[in-house]
């Protein structure tokens, strides 16, 4: 089985996130790190693999500019064995559906008998990329899935929809969203962050990946930004700081008291 | 014309909730672009009775096709079909797990601009302009479609459900073929309801717990603080604690679980995802505790407290039931 795991790069969480205003796009300068939710997906990867299935490949794949590169090297140094980067400048700015295009034409070139991502991104909280390169590639999909299972070519899957718990079977190959709950990922060994500038990885091009460039970037994404408002003002709560507990509990307390609430 | 085609989910016999208010809203922008909201449901044998009550809603027609339920892509093809039959100019979805899975796959198929997380529409020119909150909803983007069609998914109770329209909706059967990704998905089980049954719906005070409560029993604390409270308390929980086993599914606020709206909602150790939120905002009063002083929920509560959940939820349960019993 060949697994390829779609990573992403994003501006690291402690870093305050801004929209730059000449352009509507996030401004993704600034400290990067690989999407949290994707480790959820690197992981799961690996605990098919290590589950008795036998995986000969896990390939991270990426698309971004030049400094996404991190992103595959800390994909890599979870347990990816190689990874590709799709990597041009005629892909920036493209929307979710021109990106997801993208990667699927990426995908296309290693054939892979299952994608998994993570559930979103933490910038741009997408969740539906997954459908976006399934429907590409032809292949049933699910996302949110907190269990999987492999067995006789396919994958019985469990997530949360909108009214329960529900079970879905889902034949190989095809494309999984992972919730976060499904696994707790590892951390990387020394040896193993050392060792992932030393694994394979493949530059392409939009023209290597035979992207139709009048499908990608910003001029051609069907969703255009036009501005940016701010939203309705809320008046800012009130905040303690917790020092003396038993003066915040009396002040809590109050509060409460004062609202009828108790 | 700038018809719109709304996706209507059902279970056992009933239109979701977030599915009516995309109805009515579909209704709203359709008489302002002088054209007409349709809306389209997928499933086995599909009762003309629940198709048409869309009407009252303000559908004018209700497009019904066969196919298994629960899952998204038969409902891209079902969509994609339509649209390309029909004259459609916007797809719209309610908020919720599905629509965005349908969203994305019709945004691909069609090669359609999609925008999702959408709070409100509104129409400028004869078009739909989409608003999103971006940034931990610190900013609200525009978004325009260039595309010939475009697809609007919103946020959980984004819109309200509204009886404006008269009579039943036009029904119409339509034939779809499935795509082949379609047919290799199968749903084995749907709608399990995992854990004990609890009531958090009718709860005037929901005190709710997170990640932050650091382990199962931590539910301890906000069930003694809930039971100090009185008869009118019950504990809520958030997805990540649902999905890791710590609390029963049906104390799920959220996306996927419920919305609520008590006189107090108490959130312990719970930061606050977009998620979350969609599913507690409309609260009266919102109290939040968490040791993590950049934690999103701050940004929407009414009194926040930084500290420890462990050190605080004890004494706050013993300094309400001794206000209460004085």
């Amino acid at each position: 089985m060949k697994i390829c795991v779609l990573v992403k790069e994003v501006p690291d969480a402690a870093v305050e996130k801004r929209i730059d205003p000449s352009t509507g796009r996030m401004d993704r300068g600034g400290e990067k790190n690989l999407n949290p939710y994707d480790t959820h997906a690197i992981e799961a990867a690996m605990q098919i693999r290590e589950g008795g299935t036998d995986v000969e490949d896990i390939v991270a794949v990426t698309m971004g500019p030049e400094s996404a590169v991190r992103a595959l090297h800390k994909a890599v140094s979870l347990g990816a064995d190689r990874s590709v980067h799709l990597c041009d400048a005629s892909l920036a700015g493209s929307d979710v559906a021109a990106t997801g295009y993208a990667l699927a034409k990426a995908l296309e070139r290693e054939q892979p008998d299952l994608v998994l991502l993570g559930q979103q991104s933490d910038d741009g909280e997408c969740y539906t990329i997954g459908a976006v390169v399934a429907e590409h590639l032809s292949m049933p999909s699910l996302t949110q899935v907190i269990k999987m299972d492999v067995a006789d070519g396919a994958l019985r899957c469990e997530r949360q929809a909108e009214y329960g718990y529900d079970t879905v079977q889902v034949n190989l190959p095809a494309v999984i969203s992972v919730g976060d709950a499904i696994n707790e990922p590892r951390y990387p060994s020394l040896k193993a962050i050392m060792g992932a500038k030393k694994k394979p990885l493949e530059t392409l091009g939009a023209a290597d990946a035979q992207i139709d460039a009048s499908k990608v970037g910003g001029d051609n994404s069907g969703a255009h930004w036009t501005g940016v408002k701010p939203p309705p003002q809320k008046p800012p709560g009130e905040i303690i700081e917790d020092e003396d507990t038993n003066e915040t509990v009396e002040k809590i307390v109050t509060w409460l008291a004062e609202r009828k609430l108790i | 014309m700038a018809n719109i085609l709304v996706f209507a989910l059902h279970y056992e016999g009933a239109i979701n909730k977030n599915s009516l208010g995309a109805v009515s809203e579909g209704a709203r922008l359709a008489a302002e672009l002088g054209g007409e909201a349709h809306a389209i449901l997928v499933g086995e044998n599909v009762p003309d009775e629940l198709a048409g009550s869309l009407g009252a809603y303000g559908a004018s027609k209700a497009l019904v096709a066969n196919g298994p339920e629960g899952l998204a892509q038969p409902v891209v093809d079902a969509m994609a079909h339509a649209i390309e039959q029909g004259d459609y100019s916007y797809a719209l979805f309610g908020g919720g797990l599905l629509g965005f899975e349908i969203g994305a796959g019709l945004a691909a198929r069609l090669t359609a601009g999609v925008v999702m997380e959408v709070t409100g529409v509104r129409v400028a020119d004869g078009k739909l302009i989409a608003e999103r909150p971006i940034l931990g909803d610190s900013a609200i983007s525009e978004i325009e479609y260039r595309s010939d069609l475009g697809i609007i998914i919103s946020r959980l109770n984004a819109f309200e459900a509204k009886q404006t329209g008269a009579g039943a909706a036009a029904v119409e059967h339509i034939d779809v073929t499935l795509s082949p990704q379609a047919t290799q998905a199968t749903m084995i089980t749907r709608g399990e309801q995992r854990g004990a049954d609890v009531d958090i719906e009718g709860a005037q005070i929901l005190v709710a717990g997170g990640r932050g409560l650091g382990k199962p029993e931590g539910f301890e604390l906000c069930e003694e603080l809930a039971h100090a409270f009185g008869d009118t308390a019950a504990v809520a929980a958030t997805r990540a604690v649902v999905d890791a086993g710590w609390y029963p599914y049906a104390a799920q606020i959220g996306q996927t679980g419920k919305t609520v709206a008590p006189k107090l909602y108490l959130a312990a150790g719970i930061s606050g995802a977009i998620q979350h939120k969609v599913g507690m905002q409309s609260s009266e009063n919102i109290v939040a505790i968490n040791k993590d002083a950049n934690a999103p929920i701050f940004e929407f509560s009414d009194l926040g407290i930084v500290g420890d959940l462990n050190k605080i939820l004890p004494k706050l349960t013993e300094a309400i039931k001794a206000k209460r019993s004085a």
